[in-house]
């Protein structure tokens, strides 16, 4: 018995020194491609097709098994690279990876241009270039080489200066270092509104809308006809003010504001307009009642169907349908509608006959 | 005060239409004057246009009311018809409703009116139909209630008296078919206004 055992493991030692050699070692027809910049590894070599249809327990060990393969092949190969010891003897051992070679495509979107600023459209305008200034000037007060701005510049300290002349035309009892300093303070204060503005409306134009195509495409839906239908309307010469209206459109002119406000006649206009233009929209209501009034009809049936009742009784006394009889009960069964239509031409002959009987 | 848009105004005409139909038209275009509708408030007032221009230069928020109320528009824009409309409903109504003596109290106090008090009804009124509410009192009274164009014209004792009193204004539950076979339990006319109106709501009435 200890024999056997002592034998059983040390087969299993050995299947299992076997097992380890056999998955460092990996046999692939095609080498796979390697990034290892981007820790990548590329298989080419064409899976088994037959084994990856369908879903199932086998196609999940042969996914597994060509996981663990190419893993296996992508770690011998970092572990070839030059490493060292970060942190000294005792820290962790670290590769160092090549650049790598795959371009992974952005995340977000490249950022736009920003619309040129005002001085940048002038400079363009008039075809002024930037001037390449150096960033150090001789000072010959200091016989030495200065920043153009900044701390200990070339000109002097200007809040050191002892000395401001009053210039030709200015009144003499104005104070010069007063004055020198507001002018600073506006100038300062002016470029921050234009830098600010310049901002805005680079926001602005960022954010608008990109306009958009104006040709129908036949499957285009009703917001953006009607979209579309807007801007055909304001460009014309002037901006869609005599524009005559779509039959579907609404007959309030687009605000300026864009719907924030609303804009109502003048209190005391044109009464005579405001007058018959009630009178066409009084017109309009009027003219847009139904033809056929649903509770005419529903009462004329009703006065019909008691006509009919008064007949029958009548009727069974004197056990004579015949013709007329006939005739009345004609126009009741064919509904309502009909029975309204069929009323005016049909009521008379009836009428007359049943006074007769009567 | 500021006139109607054309979505308000469609929605008076309406409400108005139910009650007097096409003789809006008398209303908007009078022989006598141009009279106009302003909104103040949310309230729609028929007025003179030589009243809208002393009312006009009253400011704003100290004006309170300005010719006739005809309702008010509520916060969801639907249109209401108020009890100081009937003066200028009352000599067009198309379709009116006669109320006897005996429960003529109880339409006064908002209660709808049963068939049981029914006196008489316009013929072929449909369901639903807007109409103006009378008492059957026997007595005939020299009445204010004449068109209000042709007040000015007539001496005193030479207006055109009416018969019967217009005491406010519903909506027919029933049409006339339907009344004559409903039970005398049933509701006829829906109340919607009533003359009664001008005490119980003192206070908010304009």
């Amino acid at each position: 018995m200890a024999a056997v055992r002592v034998e059983a493991v040390l087969a299993a030692a050995e299947e299992q020194e076997a097992e380890k050699r056999r998955s460092i070692a990996v046999e692939k027809e095609l080498e796979l491609e390697y990034d290892l910049g981007n820790l990548l590894a590329v298989d080419r070599n064409p899976p088994p097709a037959a084994a990856l249809r369908g879903a199932g327990p086998r196609r999940e060990a042969l996914l597994r098994a060509l996981a663990r393969d190419n893993t296996q092949l992508l770690v011998s190969r970092l572990w070839e690279l030059p490493a060292e010891r970060a942190g000294g003897a005792g820290g962790p051992l670290v590769a160092q990876l090549p650049e790598p070679a795959f371009r992974l495509p952005r995340e977000k979107p490249p950022p736009k241009p920003r619309p040129p600023t005002r001085w940048e459209q002038f400079a363009r305008l008039k075809g002024i270039r930037r001037k390449k200034k150096t960033s150090l000037v001789w000072d010959e007060q200091a016989k030495e080489w200065r920043r153009r701005w900044g701390y200990r510049r070339a000109g002097g300290d200007p809040s050191r200066a002892w000395l401001a002349e009053v210039p030709a035309g200015a009144d003499p009892e104005e104070d010069q270092f007063a004055r020198l300093r507001r002018e600073k303070r506006e100038r300062v204060a002016r470029n921050e509104l234009n830098r600010l503005r310049n901002l805005a409306r680079a926001h602005r134009a960022g954010s608008a809308v990109p306009a958009a195509p104006l040709h129908p495409t036949g499957h285009q839906d009703r917001d953006e006809l009607r979209r579309v239908a807007r801007v055909a309307r304001v460009s014309t010469a002037s901006l869609g003010r005599f524009q005559p209206r779509l039959p579907k459109e609404s007959a309030e002119p687009p605000s300026r504001s864009g719907g924030k406000k609303r804009r109502f006649e003048p209190l005391l206009g044109n009464l005579a307009a405001e007058r018959s233009r009630q009178l066409d929209l009084l017109r309009d209501m009027g003219s847009k009642k139904p033809v056929l009034d649903i509770t005419r009809a529903v009462n004329k049936q009703l006065r019909q169907e008691e006509a009919e009742a008064a007949a029958a009784n009548k009727g069974k006394k004197q056990s004579k349908r015949g013709k007329r009889g006939r005739r009345q009960q004609r126009p009741g069964r064919s509904g309502k509608k009909s029975g309204a239509r069929r009323q005016p031409q049909q009521q008379k002959p009836a009428g007359t006959g049943r006074r007769k009987k009567a | 005060m500021r006139p109607l848009t054309e979505v308000e105004t469609r929605a008076v005409f309406e409400k108005l239409g139910k009650y007097i139909g096409e003789n809006i038209q008398l209303l908007v275009d009078r022989p006598d004057g141009t009279y106009c509708f302003r909104l103040h408030r949310d309230r729609v007032y028929y007025l003179s246009e030589k009243l809208l221009k002393l009312a006009a230069s009253v400011p704003r928020e100290s004006l309170v009311a300005s010719g006739t109320c005809f309702g008010k528009f509520t916060k969801s824009q639907k249109f209401r018809l108020s009890i100081t409309a009937l003066d200028f409903l009352a000599p067009y109504a198309k379709y009116k409703v006669w109320v006897k003596p005996g429960s003529e109290q109880s339409f006064l106090y908002g209660n709808h009116v049963l068939k049981s008090g029914l006196g008489r009804i316009t013929e072929n009124t449909a369901q639903y139909q807007g109409v103006v509410v009378y008492s059957m009192a026997d007595v005939p009274l020299v009445s204010a209630w004449a068109p209000p164009g042709l007040r000015e014209g007539y001496e005193t004792g030479e207006l055109p008296h009416v018969l019967f009193i217009p005491q406010g204004f519903g909506v027919a539950a029933k049409s006339t078919q339907e009344c004559r076979k409903v039970d005398p339990l049933a509701i006829v006319v829906f109340h919607q206004a009533d003359v009664g109106e001008y005490v119980r709501n003192e206070d908010t009435l304009t």
